[in-house]
């Protein structure tokens, strides 16, 4: 398993590690049991994500992708942040072995949870909008 | 005399590169020594002479086979010597998976004979031994494996429990090669003979640390391999008590008194002779030197904040410790160590390449978010106190950076 200088370089200096006081959303998926846990926080003006921060626990492809991820979102509209994949996010990083890409689906996913949080504290169901949001990690890792 | 020497730009490059890549090299603190070793250079002067002119086949008459033919069985006789065995009873082979491979599956044949179908062995063993049992388990054997509690050491009244009349095999490593702990293999060993069972030991991780005598433990079976004391990868033996005729693990020639067929490394296994008797020579002094060394990295660890020690700390060879650090994923505490120029090692999933953390993790009872932050350190007798220094200067601002961009470290804050 090798990783990409990318996917170094992204986990040796992560961008937008922290919170955001007074967060507009703030999404977190993973859990402890597997060693995974992305935490993020969205401030967001007129539908665009004018800051992002997170906190991740977990291995160095899961502090790659926060964040690059973090970085591919900012100053974009929420439309455009929904957009993103996890594909994207692998690509943004050179590839990722292949064990590491859920990596990629939970910072999709932490995106698209703080996104869905910020609706609902606007009164907004957010599932028509976002979908549901897949926690691939059940806690089962067995 | 004046020298009139151009360098472009370019070549500058270069040079100031190769600079640093063996700068970066030479700096490099290697605390992975039950992953690998470094060569000794005692070992590659005994090889040498066989990667150059002593490249003969040791099954050829003429002389230059017959040099290679005496380096064998000198490397035998020392490797026997050394571990107080009879030289016809080892048996050179490509390293540790394949001897407790062979040694598992050639008692299950002897076991066949007897109509016996039972083994016993331990939670947290080496996979050339789980992943041989496991198969054994598909093909009707009925494998039952001993716990080793949160102090990582099987207990005795255990074993005793778990012998049947039909046991036909007890296989229980000697040193435990993620945490350090020694088993009561002396025992294990005192039992399996008076009631007529055959033992299997993986000494890979003991010798060089603890005494490894095959009589005094009564071994049947006995692993060791190269490169674990600084002896070349891809070598190994297979201690094979000789009131045991134990079957081929490879069919072709006649090497190995035709159990093991394939031309012999010469070269490897020259090394393997010499890292072995280096490495049962210098037990004394390398356990001096690193006792110190393993307690002064235990008590500045143990300052750190919710951290554990896995395994207990008696019972453990000098070489190596295992800690959990909480709200900390292992591989990224290894990779930003790496970052630093220091080499370790961790259990947790992401770098078994499965979802869970080590099977010998888990199996001392931990929680799947505490072993997934663990970090194992081996010495070897090349560690000096300076590197230990650096790693405990390191080590605390990795932690603490990771932690600090940790959700997890949060909550454990929070709910504390």
């Amino acid at each position: 398993m090798i990783y990409s200088e990318k996917v170094l370089e992204n986990f040796a200096n992560p961008l937008n590690v922290g919170e955001i006081e007074n967060a507009d959303g703030i999404g977190e998926v993973g859990n402890e049991k597997c060693g995974d846990i992305m935490k993020m926080y969205l401030k967001i003006q007129n539908n665009i994500i004018e800051d992002v921060k997170f906190k991740t626990f977990g291995c160095g492809a899961a502090i790659a992708t926060s964040s690059i991820a973090t970085e591919m979102i900012k100053g974009k509209s929420i439309d455009q942040a929904l957009k993103l994949t996890n594909k994207a996010v692998v690509e943004a990083l050179d590839g990722l072995p292949a064990a590491k890409v859920h990596c990629s689906v939970l910072a999709e996913q932490a995106v698209k949870s703080a996104i869905a949080d910020y609706y609902k504290r606007q009164g907004v169901d957010p599932v028509p909008i976002v979908g549901e949001i897949e926690d691939h990690c059940d806690g089962q890792c067995n | 005399m004046v020298y009139n020497i151009k360098v472009d730009y370019f070549s500058i490059n270069i040079i100031k590169k190769a600079v640093i890549i063996l700068k970066d090299i030479n700096n490099i603190i290697y605390l992975d020594n039950a992953a690998t070793t470094k060569l000794s250079p005692a070992v590659r002067e005994a090889m040498e002479p066989y990667l150059d002119e002593l490249y003969g086949n040791a099954s050829s008459l003429y002389s230059l086979g017959r040099k290679s033919a005496a380096a064998l069985e000198n490397s035998r006789a020392r490797i026997a010597e050394a571990i107080g065995a009879d030289p016809r009873e080892v048996y050179f082979t490509s390293g540790g998976s394949e001897s407790d491979n062979w040694a598992i599956k050639g008692a299950k044949h002897l076991m066949e004979k007897q109509g016996k179908r039972h083994i016993i062995s331990s939670v947290f063993e080496h996979h050339a031994v789980l992943n041989v049992l496991e198969s054994l388990e598909k093909s009707g054997f009925e494998i039952t494996y001993l716990p080793v509690y949160k102090n990582g050491v099987v207990e005795i009244s255990d074993l005793e429990k778990a012998i049947r009349p039909d046991t036909g095999l007890v296989t229980i490593m000697y040193v435990n090669n993620e945490i350090g702990t020694i088993q009561p293999v002396t025992e294990i060993g005192g039992i399996c003979r008076s009631r007529g069972i055959l033992f299997h030991t993986d000494a890979v991780q003991a010798i060089g640390s603890v005494p490894v005598d095959v009589k005094a433990i009564n071994a049947d079976f006995l692993t060791l391999s190269g490169h674990k004391i600084h002896a070349m990868k891809g070598v190994g033996i297979l201690y094979v008590n000789k009131r045991i005729r134990i079957s081929p693990f490879i069919e072709g020639g006649a090497q190995e008194s035709g159990l093991r067929a394939g031309t012999e490394n010469i070269a490897g296994i020259v090394g393997l002779a010499e890292g072995v008797c280096r490495a049962v020579g210098g037990m004394e002094e390398k356990h001096a030197r690193l006792m110190p060394l393993r307690d002064k990295i235990y008590r500045e660890i143990m300052k750190m904040e919710r951290v554990h020690l896995n395994g207990e700390l008696e019972r453990r060879v000098p070489c190596c410790l295992n800690f959990s650090f909480e709200g900390v994923e292992g591989e990224a505490l290894l990779l930003q160590l790496d970052l630093a120029g220091i080499c370790c090692s961790s259990g947790s999933a992401c770098t078994s390449g499965s979802l869970d953390p080590s099977h010998v993790l888990l199996s001392l009872g931990l929680p799947h978010e505490i072993a997934h932050g663990s970090l194992r350190i081996s010495m070897s007798e090349y560690t000096t106190e300076a590197e230990i220094d650096r790693f405990l200067e390191v080590l605390p601002g990795v932690v603490d950076k990771l932690r600090k961009m940790s959700p997890l470290w949060e909550n454990i804050i929070k709910n504390s």
